[in-house]
C-alpha cells in the first residue's frame, strides 16, 4: 500500500489486512504496561487539516505515537495557509521539511488524490482522513473493524446507512467497503439527500426507515452536515424542519426496538443528540459509539503500519 | 518467519536432523532440563512462564508445558509472545502480516520467563522478543529454549536450553516442521538457504 486515498477500489484482501493487524494491535497492546510499540520509529507524520476535527486528528496523532512516530499537526487556522499559500505548496514545503506521511483533511473532494501526485517524487505517503464529500476511508475502516468485532464477520451482513448520504463521504467510503467486504448496503435517506448517481452504487435505496429496521444487523447514522448545506445559498432546505427530519429518519428509541437483538447502533459523530439519534438510543448498549472511537486508534495504527513500516516494498 | 506450510515437497539436497520420535524425545530432554534449573516443585519455586516466539514457538511452548507437566506434576503458564513489530528489519521487507501475542493471565511481572523458539539462528528474533517482552512488563529473569541452535550468532545472545546443535553453513537452511502448523513433526536441513529466516 503506497496510499490510503479512497476505499473505491480498495483490494478486499488489503483492507482485511488491514483490519487483521488491527484486531492484533488492539490485543497486543491490551492490559499492557507501555502502550507504544517501536515499530515507526524514525518517521515523521504530518496531519494537515484544513477543516475542524475532534476524533480524527486527534485519533492519527495517537496512533503515531503509540507505533513512536513523530507526528506534527498542522493546520489550516495557524498556518501559512493563513498568509495565501497554495494547497501544493503547502504540501512540497511538508515534504522538503522531512514528512514521510501527511495526513490530509480538505473540504474540496479530490484534495488527497491532488496531493498523492503532486507528491509522488518526493515519495511521501498520502492518506485521505476526508475531502469533501468524496471520502473518509480510515472511518470506514474503524466502522468495519467494530462491525466485525460485534458480528463476528461482515460477510452476508445487512447494514443501514441513514440520513444525509449526499454530503457524507462517511457514507460514501463505507458503501465501497462494506460491499466490497460481502455486505449489503440499503441507504435510507429522503430523496433530497441521496447523490446523483445512486443507482450505479452497490446499495438498494429506502425512504422508510421503520421498514428496513427489522431486517438490519446494523444501522448507521449520519449527522446531518448543515455546513455543506449551502450550495443553493443559504436559504436552500433539504428538508421541511429539523422537527420533521428527526420525525422521519431519526433513530429513537421506539424505533430501537424494531431492531433484531444483535443489531449495532454506529455513528461516525460528531452526533447531534435529538436531531439524527436519541441520548436514550446513542447511550445503549446496542451503540458501539465510543468502541469506534477506540478501535479508529488501532485501525489508524494499522494504516500507518501497513504504509510506513517497510520502505518501498510493493505489497 | 513464514507461517506457510513447509516442507510440501522434497526436492534433493534435503536431508532430515530430526525424526519425529527425535522431536518428541528432544522436547521431553529439554523439559527435564528445566525442571532442574528452575527447580521447579521445590519448595517455595514459582513455575516459569513458557513463551512461545510465533509461528512454531508457540506450540513448541504448549508441548513443553505438557511434558513439564507430565515429569513434575506442575504445568507452568504458557504464552505466545508476537515479535513482529519490534523487529529490526521491517524497513526492508513487505508489510507482514502479525500474529497472535498471549501474555498468561498471572502477567509476568517478577516471573522466570522462557522464550521458546524452533531455530535460533542470527539472535536477532531474541533480541526482538527481548525488546517486546520488556514492554509487557518486568520478568526475574529470562532464559531462551530452542529446539535447534544453527550458530552463526550475530548478537551476543546464548541460549540456556538446546534441543540439538546443528553446525551449518550459511548457504544452508534449516527448516523445523511441527504437526500443529505443517502436519507433521521432523526437521530438515536444506542445501538452500530459506529466504526469510533470521
Amino acid at each position: 500500500m503506497k496510499h490510503l486515498l479512497a476505499t473505491d477500489g480498495l483490494d478486499p484482501a488489503l483492507a482485511t489486512a488491514v483490519l487483521d493487524t488491527a484486531e492484533e494491535l488492539k490485543r497486543t497492546l491490551l492490559g499492557r504496561e507501555v502502550r507504544k510499540l517501536p515499530t515507526l520509529r524514525g518517521r515523521t507524520v504530518i496531519t494537515l487539516f484544513y477543516e475542524n476535527s475532534t476524533r480524527t486528528r486527534v485519533s492519527f496523532e495517537i496512533a503515531g505515537k503509540w507505533m513512536s512516530a513523530d507526528v506534527i499537526n498542522v493546520s489550516a487556522s495557524s498556518s501559512s495557509v493563513n498568509k495565501g499559500e497554495s494547497l501544493r505548496d503547502t504540501a512540497l514545503t511538508l515534504a522538503a521539511a522531512g514528512a514521510d506521511c501527511v495526513i490530509i483533511r480538505h473540504p474540496a473532494s479530490g484534495a488527497a488524490q491532488r496531493l498523492s501526485g503532486w507528491l509522488a517524487e518526493a515519495g511521501t505517503a498520502i492518506v485521505n482522513a476526508g475531502d469533501g464529500t468524496h471520502e473518509h476511508p480510515t472511518q470506514a475502516l474503524l466502522d468495519a473493524a467494530t462491525l466485525r468485532e460485534r458480528l463476528g464477520s461482515l460477510e452476508g451482513r445487512r447494514i443501514a446507512i441513514v440520513g444525509d448520504v449526499l454530503h457524507s463521504r462517511v457514507a460514501r467510503s463505507n458503501i465501497h467497503l462494506l460491499s466490497a467486504l460481502g455486505a449489503e448496503v440499503v441507504l435510507v435517506a429522503p430523496p433530497t439527500l441521496l447523490p446523483a448517481g445512486v443507482e450505479c452504487l452497490p446499495v438498494t435505496v429506502s425512504h422508510e426507515l421503520d421498514a428496513e429496521l427489522p431486517a438490519v444487523d446494523a444501522v448507521m447514522m449520519l449527522r446531518v452536515q448543515a455546513e455543506r448545506m449551502t450550495a443553493g445559498g443559504p436559504g436552500q432546505s433539504f428538508f421541511p424542519s429539523s422537527r420533521e427530519y428527526s420525525i422521519s429518519y431519526g433513530l429513537n428509541e421506539r424505533r430501537m426496538k424494531l431492531l433484531p437483538e444483535h443489531a449495532v447502533v454506529l455513528h461516525p459523530g460528531p452526533m447531534l443528540r435529538g436531531m439524527e439519534i436519541a441520548s436514550a438510543v446513542a447511550d445503549s448498549p446496542a451503540s458501539a459509539i465510543t468502541e469506534q472511537v477506540r478501535n479508529g486508534v488501532h485501525v489508524r495504527m494499522a494504516v500507518l503500519y501497513h504504509l510506513l513500516a517497510s520502505e518501498g516494498a510493493e505489497a | 518467519m513464514s507461517s506457510r506450510p513447509r516442507g510440501a515437497a522434497e526436492p534433493a539436497g534435503e536431508r532430515e536432523l530430526l525424526s519425529s520420535g527425535d522431536v518428541a524425545r528432544t522436547i521431553a530432554r529439554m523439559a527435564h532440563q528445566v525442571i532442574e534449573k528452575t527447580a521447579l516443585g521445590a519448595g517455595g519455586s514459582t513455575p516459569p512462564v513458557l513463551l512461545g516466539i510465533p509461528t512454531r514457538g508457540t506450540p513448541l511452548a504448549l508441548r513443553l508445558a505438557d511434558k513439564i507437566a507430565e515429569f513434575s506434576g506442575i504445568r507452568p503458564p504458557t504464552g505466545a509472545l508476537d515479535i513482529t513489530l519490534y523487529r529490526d528489519d521491517l524497513r526492508r521487507r513487505p508489510p507482514r502480516a502479525l500474529e497472535h501475542s498471549q501474555l498468561p493471565p498471572t502477567g509476568i511481572d517478577d516471573a522466570v520467563v522462557i522464550l521458546v523458539d524452533d531455530v535460533l539462528f542470527s539472535g536477532r528474533t531474541i533480541r526482538a522478543a527481548l525488546d517486546a517482552l520488556r514492554d509487557h512488563g518486568r520478568p526475574r529473569a529470562v532464559q531462551l529454549a530452542v529446539l535447534v541452535d544453527r550458530g552463526h550468532r550475530e548478537l551476543p545472545i546464548r541460549a540456556d536450553y538446546v534441543g540439538k546443535n546443528v553446525p551449518t553453513s550459511r548457504a544452508e537452511g534449516i527448516e523445523v516442521l511441527l504437526s500443529e502448523v505443517d502436519g507433521r513433526d521432523t526437521v530438515l536441513l536444506r542445501a538452500q538457504p530459506e529466504g526469510d529466516r533470521s
